[in-house]
């Protein structure tokens, strides 16, 4: 209502920032789609059927607190001519001229008059200036009212208004569109900018163009039409329509961010968006065109400000277009396919590719785009196929291609052909040729244009080039080894758990139990400029990748040195060094250094300064390198070389990321960054984590010398095998290392990842970040230059003190790992651990107190951001009986999760016991759960957990896994190691683990990075779906981490239906994790909770949802401040399993902890001495704890607690040499409160819409089954809206009859139609789907013993087997069933399938990933990458081509005929019951021709299964022989296994 | 780092005593030297742990890098190792030898297992380093100018003067026995400390330049107020070696001794004339009783049973340990269980028993001939009352042993007092220089006071480790600021 009131006033688009919110952190993610014509067929009902298959997709977008506020909707057309000639005439007087020589496009304008009149002024004069004419301006017909617009939408909504514009005299076609483009551009630079506006900010051009025109707005899909009644008009005639659906994380206005854009619409994420931001900033200074001439400075800035990814990739596509790219051209050099790998593609379109890397980065990240420009209509898909792209062809011409299939109603009979747009391919309508321009042909018709191949051999500028004939290196000198290595903060450590692990393992060393450490801000040891870096990680909004699995479409090649004008292409474009990847030896580095090849020179920069020029020193020379390397370019040298070789006794190194990325940044701001390549020739760089940073920032090339130096002296001495090639072993471990990192953000390339600044900086002052790291979030600042400079000199007075007795004779170890007497503080030292197992095996206060005492006190003194807190307590506290009692508190405590595999059995059950004894819950980790814990032991405690986790690796997650839990816990991230998959090592895995695993004794398990079904928000708002029908009862809760925006995406969360967010700190515990994620990744808890919490609050999201935060709580003043920071619930992880004993060895990793409690060794866990009651004690005594707090806080009840940031305040007494630039406010910012009555804990319960869904209908339908399993029959329609169909069913049947449901068949349902996401999702057994029709996403996922079969339309026209059938990640995670797909399925058909038997006829890329056991039968062609990571089950493969080899990864699998008599049976008996299910033609085809048929099958045996097979078989001979010998006796030893 | 698996694939053994029968017939050393295999298996036993408490407070005193030097000797890295020993530990050779390994009751082994050997493989560390010739004296670059005197050359004095000495100041150690080394020369025996293994370390520290004064009594044939205005700074470390004494009837009977006197005369009888000279109190054929049960009272017992004593009983107050750890004495602290010494071990192979008997106060001494022929006990029983421990003595209980030589070895209560006098040192409440932990300051300007004669009694790590903190200490006030490494650790364990 206040809104309303200043009407005037009204912000449009997003908050500025305000505590830790920050507007970049907003992501959006969509629904998209097009309909057609392509014969180019103008009609009003491609409009109405686009329109359709918008409100189709509702469920893809999203709203806010109102249900009738959209995220944003709406649709693109080709310029109705008819239409507005019409209303030109009838509204404006005006007569149109000949299409093609006149533009219209819908502008929105300031509501306020005076502000609007401006507006149209400004456009009117730049349209005279630009030799155009202005027709008029026709106000849009508008019907808020009728399309019952939301309060948010309506307090935004701008005044729209159509602009006509006539060519001016002689202008026409592309000329006409380039004035066009001048026009807007000028007018949204000039007036958006206008700070005297008031709403300068409603002033946008949705489109102007002579071919296109765009209706959206702030709506949801049903309100387009209604409200835009222009639409309706049947005179509106379009021959292409391109619609879209908004999911943004926010639920603030903006009528701009909905898309479509004017030239594309796009469902996904840009994630290197900052380094292309960059680098298109720096083009600017070196961009030419013909067309434009001088006038091309005025369409500068190409990328405008406040623009999501999406709009962002919008301006940069049509600044392209307009200077004389083709849009396929142009959207091909922005989303290349993955040719670096693929040995597959052709020699010329793999050339095209390279070429034009040498012109622009690829712009990463999961995409769907779907581009027009009137002329043409396509689509292209990213190079990991991480959105879902389907396509209809039909008989009269059209074509119909969404997210989703089934959202426009069409005749079966009429389907030519149905299909999908694969990884990295382009889907393109010609209008004017009227066909479909299929991938292979468009590309090789553009690789064709020019020789590429040949302009890159001629001028390609190889580093073996540079190399050869370069002036030898000089010797080093092994005496000043130790103190250069000192002074560049080398310690024990590096060399123990960093570099030799390196060179031994080839990949980033491995840790367990987290990180307790100090932040590098609150060390009082000088530490290295990198740790105050946190890598960023992908979580809901876009997946990380695996980098190992998916090695395919990852690549660390980049070209590096001067680029051309990126508007040209000549073959001189062409000249740029290669390098394969970014680590040079030290003779790569002579080479470059010593480089005079074809004009390229390189310039040597000293980045050291004056031990004695202090202070002020280290700025001097920051500004003296930067000086000296513009200096460089205007000097014509093509590289610089940033060198610390002169660090010595009285020269102090500036740290090279400091360098790098202030030369970078003053390069990027005088655009001409791209006119030089920048590499490090570094002391101080050495680790993964140092290299990817300075990558991040710009860097081209590193030459960590003294790491060599290090490791070939650790080699000399033994420590390393006399044969290790250091550098060449050090340049793969950081290779596969920097991969992980990149893959972790859902970056594929090098190139696309440099200077993408994926990092958060925690403690780190404006000053520094916007010198070197401009762009970068700094929410806490911190140091700044002088304490720097301060840490410089420290760490170099330990390689050359001023007095030589100070001289150390080895390097310090710090204690920065594993504790240390004398080292870095840890949170849990000695006498934390101590004190907390007296507590608890004793239960005794005392002991808790001091156990408190020290944690808290060590909080404060450096560790923790909490530490640096004060409570306000009151001078008299209340009396302690009036507060809450601790029993009531302890129910808001779960334990973490933490996985039945990584823990012993004892330790699981320990916990599970001790957390149902309190009344809080325990949490199954993602090893699923053993069904016997189920069952109440006879003491009446349970072992069961009343949390299941799914993660995804969905291990042990069946229907009735599902139905047992209270809250079902999807993990995105995990603390200790966001963004990446867990690994169990074969060795833990055991019978017992194997079985409730559903994979195979002995065999390593892979949890993928990316849940498969997770690529964005709308995926998450479906597994949310899926979850809650799996168990209507259980809360559904999405675990996240704390990064920044981590609370932007909690409100995405919770606006997809989550009923608990929770918030995991960084420094949680953990099986095994790269030491690089371990120790920098994520943010503390403090920092995600605080954010959630404020955004939540923003968004009026949070009364909807329960808010739980973990990662480190160890005492009752943890749990308060976690409280008032905006938790209302609190996680434990590695403290209870130190009240069980854990004495932080951190070795999980390894299997043998000595105490029982991370290992499956059976002899270690007899070792076990926890019990529930320690557990229980030491969650009490925290309870008691914080009630003290609370009293003396005088607040009775804990709810009153939460969120209120007004009782905390920052340590006065703060006495620290670098956290005084710390600024802990924007932590203390209290929440904006949209509206007064806000509330700001949970109150409400989401409202699911389960109450919509078909299986209610099914359930009643089935009634007899369910109660009395009698046998039901049912045959209905079914549509695409129709989600995640059979899992509410099969959870009602679980209910009754427990984990063994039914007999097979008992319940059948047929289907006709479309079905929505998720069909058959956890379908238990006795239940059969069968479907006539099509399928979307993940049919079968979780597939729990009940059968699918799906094929097409009896009356389609099209060979079935051609066509794909299902969308993409079928029968992900299935454990038993079975499932008949007559036709083909896209991408990553049976991920992590562990048990169901399938047959398809063909399957996109990466089919059977990750799979460890069932069948699969692919009866036709597969994609890439097959079998990646598979583990167990086999697939039969036809290859009747005889190509399967290319394409299957036998990474982990073996490829054998069918051979043998069990398998042939098998198979047979697979096809057989194909064919009957489904009326399959070619199944009949091969069991007519059996023996020539198996002939053709490959077998696909994962290796580790084959072997353990084997050894089963021999174990069970010998079994059996010894059962023979001695038949009494062994047996029963045997039998009781 | 080590071996992942080591503890589980390899048992605890330690390296043997020599054989008891063979050893009993001299003053030798008892140790025997392990082969290197065994002491590579012994160092893989540790687990490098992420929270290794072997240097908590509840562990090392001085934080011996043990994980790390496990690691090296494991990798056979000896020469490495002995340099990381020596970053912590000036006297290796003395705590491998006498340590009762305060590291190995906080071992995380310990938890579960039989914890690692880290006293055994220390000593192989500085054993080996002195065998290959790799310990050399540390020579400072630079002198000061500045003059230090330290009083007292046990191993807190020994470990200051080495420290302040490499800080570059001019040291002399003033000892008012004839040979350096204190507690370390004459208060354990040669057979557990062989005094070659003392003059060695002497040696090498009067080659790095420190000065040796012996038969220095400060505060007696010293003047202490000259001593003091003659150095820039002054450290006391005297020990604490005013003996508790057992104040019952007769008493005052020839035949009763403190430990110390008999320790003192027989290895300097030993010394000098090989027992030659017979300056010391034999125990040949005697019924000897030793009161007190530490490791003096077992020192005893070894050197009676080496005299060829007729039999030997041990008195001892307090209960019998339990065999393993009480509830209220968990891991990490200190094991407080019953173990059994290289001296109960002779005594059993001597005369087939262990000679400790405990719960007994001894109630009065009688004499035959004026000398001590007897001693009269009573059995006690240790009961609980208003949270304290009270004895009650059991009645009956009394009985008569004979004795002919009793050697009372119930510790010590802090340094004699002349010295303190004669500077005006202020005492604390137990006697002992006044004068902070980590600070090492006393009451007067300039001196300064570490080791047994500030902490009490106590072990000769926490000598060590009082020293090297002393000497930073020292180091500070004469020069403003100091880089001398020092022990982290603060006082008193992990609860306490």
């Amino acid at each position: 209502m206040t809104v309303r009131a200043e009407q005037k006033n009204v912000r449009t688009g997003l908050p500025p920032a305000n505590g830790l919110y920050r507007p970049e952190f907003e992501h959006d993610s969509c629904g998209v789609g097009f309909v057609a014509h392509i014969k180019g067929h103008r009609s009003h009902q491609i409009l109405l059927d686009a329109d359709h298959l918008l409100c189709r997709m509702d469920h893809r977008g999203a709203r806010g607190a109102e249900p009738n506020t959209g995220d944003g909707a709406g649709i693109l057309t080709a310029l109705p001519y008819e239409f507005l000639a019409k209303v030109a005439k009838r509204e404006l007087g005006a007569e149109l001229p000949a299409p093609g020589s006149f533009a219209a496009g819908n502008v929105f304008l300031p509501t306020d008059e005076s502000e609007r009149e401006h507006c149209k002024r400004v456009v009117a004069e730049l349209c005279a200036e630009e030799g155009q004419r202005l027709v008029g301006w026709r106000v849009v017909p508008t019907e808020p009212d009728k399309a019952d617009l939301g309060e948010s939408a309506r307090a935004a909504m701008p005044h729209v208004e159509q602009l006509i514009v006539a060519a001016g005299n002689g202008v026409e076609g592309d000329a006409f569109e380039r004035k066009l483009y001048s026009i807007r551009k000028r007018a949204s630079h000039r007036l958006r900018g206008d700070s005297s506006l008031e709403q300068a900010k409603f002033f946008y051009v949705c489109s102007l163009s002579s071919k296109t025109l765009i209706y959206k707005g702030m709506l949801t899909p049903g309100q387009v039409k209604a409200f835009y009644p222009d639409l309706d008009d049947p005179d509106y005639t379009t021959h292409l329509a391109m619609v879209h659906s908004r999911f943004s994380t926010n639920t603030f206005p903006s009528w701009d961010r909905a898309q479509p854009n004017r030239f594309m619409s796009h469902n996904g994420e840009i994630n290197t968006l900052r380094g292309n931001m960059n680098a298109m900033r720096a083009r600017q200074g070196v961009v030419e065109s013909e067309l434009y001439g001088d006038s091309l400075a005025k369409l500068f800035p190409i990328v405008e400000p406040d623009c999501s990814d999406s709009g962002t990739f919008d301006n940069v596509l049509e600044f392209l277009l307009m200077t004389g790219r083709s849009l396929q051209e142009s959207v091909m050099m922005m989303v290349p396919e993955a040719w670096q790998k693929n040995e597959l593609m052709p020699e010329a379109k793999r050339a095209f590719y390279e070429y034009h890397s040498c012109l622009m980065e690829p712009w990463d990240g999961p995409a769907s785009i779907a581009f027009t420009d009137g002329k043409y209509i396509g689509a292209v898909l990213d190079r990991n196929g991480l959105r879902p792209s389907r396509y209809y062809l039909t008989n009269d011409d059209r074509v119909i291609m969404a997210s989703e299939v089934g959202v426009v109603p069409i005749n079966p009979a009429h389907v030519k052909a149905k299909g999908r747009l694969e990884p990295g391919r382009m889907f393109l309508i010609d209008f004017e040729r009227g066909r479909l321009v299929p991938d292979e042909e468009l590309k090789s018709d553009f690789a064709s244009r020019r020789p590429y191949a040949q302009w890159l051999d001629d001028n390609r500028i190889a580093l073996r080039d540079v190399v050869e004939g370069a002036p030898q290196q000089e010797e080093t000198d092994r005496s000043t080894l130790l103190a250069r290595m000192q002074a560049f903060g080398y310690t024990s450590e590096t060399l123990q758990f960093m570099l030799q692990p390196m060179v031994k393992e080839h990949r980033d060393p491995v840790g367990s139990m987290g990180n307790d450490s100090t932040l590098a801000v609150l060390s009082d040891k000088p530490r290295m400029l990198y740790d105050y870096f946190r890598q960023l990680f992908a979580q809901v909004t876009n997946p990380p990748i695996d980098s190992i699995r998916e090695e395919v479409i990852m690549s660390l090649e980049c070209y590096v040195g001067p680029e051309g004008n990126l508007l040209d292409t000549t073959p001189k474009h062409a000249e740029r060094l290669r390098l394969r990847q970014p680590i040079l030896s030290n003779e790569e580095l002579a080479g470059i250094k010593a480089m005079n090849h074809r004009g390229w020179r390189t310039l040597t920069i000293d980045i050291t300064f004056e031990r004695t020029d202090v202070p002020g020193g280290l700025q001097r020379a920051i500004d003296r390198i930067c000086r000296e390397a513009e200096k460089a370019i205007d000097g014509g040298y093509s590289m610089i070389v940033l060198s610390d070789r002169n660090m010595g006794p009285d020269r102090v190194a500036v740290s090279s990321l400091l360098a790098c990325g202030a030369v970078h940044h003053h390069l990027i701001a005088r655009a001409k960054r791209t006119r030089i390549g920048i590499v490090l020739e570094t002391g101080e760089a050495r680790e993964v984590h140092h290299h990817c940073l300075l990558v991040g920032y710009g860097a081209d090339g590193i030459n960590p010398y003294l790491a060599f130096e290090a490791l070939f002296q650790s080699r000399d001495e033994g420590l390393l095998d006399k044969a290790t090639d250091v550098v060449g072993d050090y340049r793969q471990a950081v290779a596969k290392g920097m991969l992980k990192v990149m893959a972790k953000m859902g970056i594929s390339t090098l190139q696309s990842y440099k200077g993408a600044q994926i990092f958060e900086a925690l403690g780190i002052a404006d000053d520094v970040i916007e010198r070197c790291f401009h762009g970068t979030v700094s929410r806490l600042q911190g140091v700044s230059f002088p304490v720097l400079e301060q840490e410089a000199l420290r760490r170099h007075a330990l390689g050359y003190p001023q007095d030589p007795a100070d001289k150390l004779p080895s390097l310090p170890n710090p204690g920065e790992f594993h504790w240390r007497s004398a080292g870095e503080t840890h949170a849990w030292d000695p006498q934390a651990i101590f004190s907390l197992q007296v507590a608890a095996r004793r239960g005794d206060a005392n002991a808790y107190r001091s156990f408190a005492d020290h944690i808290n006190e060590q909080a404060r003194k450096a560790g923790a951001l909490r530490g640096l807190l004060e409570l306000k307590t009151r001078a008299v506290p209340l009396a302690l009986d009036e507060v809450e009692p601790a029993s009531e508190i302890v129910k808001r405590f779960c334990t973490g999760a933490m996985s039945f595999g990584s823990l012993s059995a004892e330790a699981h059950e320990t916990l599970a016991i001790a957390m149902n004894r309190l009344g809080g819950k325990s949490n199954t980790g993602e090893g699923g759960e053993d069904s016997a814990r189920y069952t109440p032991l006879p003491s009446g405690d349970s072992r069961r957990s009343a949390i299941k986790q799914i993660a995804s690796g969905r291990f042990g997650v069946t229907i009735w896994y599902l139905a047992n839990a209270d809250e079902l816990q999807i993990k995105m991230a995990q603390g200790a190691k966001p963004g990446e998959g867990g690994e169990l090592p074969g060795k833990k895995v055991d019978d017992t683990i194997a079985r409730i695993r559903h994979s195979t004794p002995g065999v390593g398990l892979i949890s993928p990075p990316p849940h498969h079904d997770i690529y964005s928000i709308e995926d998450l708002a479906q597994l949310i779906y899926d979850l809650k029908s799996s168990n209507p009862s259980a809360r559904i809760s999405v675990k996240l981490v704390s990064e920044m925006g981590v609370g932007t995406v909690a409100a995405g969360v919770v606006k997809a239906h989550a009923d608990h967010v929770l918030i995991s700190g960084d420094n949680g515990g953990t099986g095994a994790s790269p030491l690089t994620s371990i120790k920098h990744a994520g943010l503390p808890w403090e920092l995600g909770i605080a954010e959630a919490h404020q955004t939540l609050v923003m968004n009026d999201l949070r009364s909807r949802a329960v808010l739980q935060t973990d990662g480190g709580l160890k005492t009752g003043r943890d749990v308060v401040i976690a409280a008032l920071l905006g938790a209302e619930e609190m996680g434990f992880s590695t403290a209870p399993l130190i009240a069980l004993g854990c004495i932080m060895m951190r070795k999980c990793h390894l299997n043998t902890c000595p105490v029982g409690v991370a290992t499956q060794d059976p002899v270690l866990r007899k070792k076990f001495a926890g019990q529930p009651e320690h557990v229980v004690n030491y969650l009490f005594m925290i309870a008691e704890d914080a009630r003290q707090i609370m009293a003396s806080l005088g607040l009775r009840r804990f709810v009153d607690l939460i969120g209120r940031v007004d009782l905390l305040d920052t340590r006065k007494a703060l006495n620290h040499w670098k956290a005084d630039g710390l600024d802990l406010s924007p932590l203390l910012a209290p929440a904006v409160k949209p509206h007064e009555t806000t509330e700001v804990y949970c109150t409400k319960k989401q409202d699911h819409g389960l109450n919509l869904a078909l299986d209610n209908r099914l359930i009643t339908l089935a009634k007899q089954s369910i109660l009395h399993r009698k046998k039901t029959r049912k045959e209905l329609p079914i549509v695409n809206t129709n989600r995640t169909v059979g899992a509410m069913l099969s959870h009602e049947v679980v209910k009754k009859w427990g984990a063994d449901a039914l007999p097979y068949d008992t319940i059948r349902f047929k289907f006709t139609g479309s079905a929505g996401q998720s069909f058959g999702a956890f379908l238990a057994k006795g239940i059969t789907l069968e479907l006539e029709g099509d399928s979307n996403d993940y049919v079968g996922k979780g597939l729990s013993g009940g059968r699918i079969i799906i094929y097409p339309p009896k009356d389609s026209t099209f060979a079935a087997e051609d066509n794909v059938l299902i969308g993409n990640v079928a029968l992900y995670g299935a454990t038993s069933g079975r499932a008949f797909f007559r036709g083909r399925s896209a991408e990553r058909f049976c991920v992590r399938n562990s048990g169901a038997k399938a047959v398809i006829e063909g399957v996109g890329d990466h089919g059977c990933e990750y799979m460890t056991g069932g069948r699969a039968v692919i009866l036709g062609p597969t994609g890439l990458n097959f079998a990646a990571g598979m583990s167990g089950g086999i697939a039969y493969v036809l290859d009747v081509n005889k190509d399967f080899a290319s394409k299957c990864n036998t990474g982990t699998v073996d490829l054998e005929a069918v051979e043998e008599d069990e398998d042939i049976v098998e198979l047979r008996e697979m096809i057989e019951l194909h064919k009957e299910y489904t009326g399959s033609t070619v199944a009949a085809a091969i069991l007519d021709e059996w023996p020539m048929s198996i002939k053709q099958f490959v077998k696909v045996m994962p290796t580790d299964y084959k072997r353990v097979l084997a050894e089963r078989k021999r174990h069970d001979e010998e079994v059996e022989q010894t059962l023979r010998d001695d038949e009494t006796g062994t047996f029963v030893a045997h039998a009781g296994r | 780092m080590g071996k992942p698996t080591g503890f589980m694939e390899y048992p605890k053994k330690s390296v043997p005593y020599r054989d008891a029968s063979e050893r009993l017939g001299d003053f030798r050393e008892i140790f025997s030297h392990a082969p290197e295999e065994h002491l590579r298996n012994q160092g893989a036993r540790c687990m490098d742990c992420g929270v290794p408490f072997c240097q908590s407070n509840d562990g090392c005193p001085i934080d011996n890098l043990i994980p790390e030097w496990n690691d090296l000797v494991y990798n056979g890295r000896w020469r490495d190792a002995l340099e990381r020993l020596h970053k912590t530990n000036n006297f290796p050779e003395f705590t491998g030898r006498t340590c009762p390994a305060p590291c190995e009751g906080a071992c995380v082994l310990g938890i579960t297992d039989p914890a690692v050997t880290i006293k055994n493989i220390e000593n192989a560390i500085i054993d080996r380093g002195f065998a290959e010739g790799w310990v050399k004296p540390q020579i400072p670059e630079s002198r000061t100018g500045k003059r230090v005197a330290v009083v007292g050359s046990g191993p807190a004095g020994l470990a200051a003067a080495e420290q302040l000495n490499k800080a570059g100041h001019a040291v002399t150690v003033y000892e008012r026995a004839d040979r350096i080394g204190g507690l370390l020369m004459y208060g354990i025996p040669n057979m557990k400390l062989d005094k070659q293994v003392v003059n060695r370390r002497v040696d090498l520290l009067r080659a790095a330049g420190i000065e040796f004064v012996t038969n220095a009594d400060v505060g007696k044939t010293v003047d202490a107020r000259e001593l003091k205005a003659k150095h820039d700074a002054l450290l006391l470390t005297t020990g604490a070696t005013k003996p508790r004494d057992l104040v019952v009837p007769g008493r005052d009977l020839p035949g009763i001794h403190f430990a110390m006197e008999y320790l003192t005369a027989n290895t300097k009888s030993l010394l000098d004339s090989n027992l030659e000279d017979r300056k010391f109190i034999d125990a040949k054929d005697k019924h000897v009783i030793v009161i007190g049960g530490g490791d003096t009272g077992a020192d005893c017992i070894g050197t009676a049973l080496r005299h060829g004593c007729k039999s030997l009983i041990n008195l001892e107050l307090l209960d019998q340990p339990p065999e393993r750890r009480a509830p209220d004495n968990p891991w990490p602290l200190w094991p407080k269980i019953r173990r059994t010494d290289y001296a109960h071990e002779e005594s059993i192979a001597r005369f087939g028993a262990d000679p400790r008997n405990y719960a007994v106060v001894s109630k009065e001494f009688t004499g035959i001939d004026g000398r001590v022929a007897s001693v009269r006990i009573t059995r006690i029983e240790w009961q609980t009352v208003g949270g304290a421990p009270k004895m009650v003595e059991i009645d009956g209980s009394a009985e008569t042993l004979d004795a002919d030589l009793v050697l009372l070895a119930m510790g010590f209560l802090g340094p004699e007092a002349y010295l303190a006098n004669a500077l005006g040192v202020e005492l604390d409440p137990r006697s002992n220089y006044k004068a902070q932990h980590g600070k090492f300051a006393t009451s007067v300007a300039g001196v300064f006071a570490a080791g047994d004669c500030r902490r009490g009694q106590s072990l000769v790590v926490w000598a060590i480790n009082e020293g090297r903190g002393a000497a930073r200490a020292v180091d500070e006030y004469l020069m403003g600021a100091s880089l001398l490494p020092a022990p982290k650790i603060s006082l008193g364990g992990t609860t306490g």
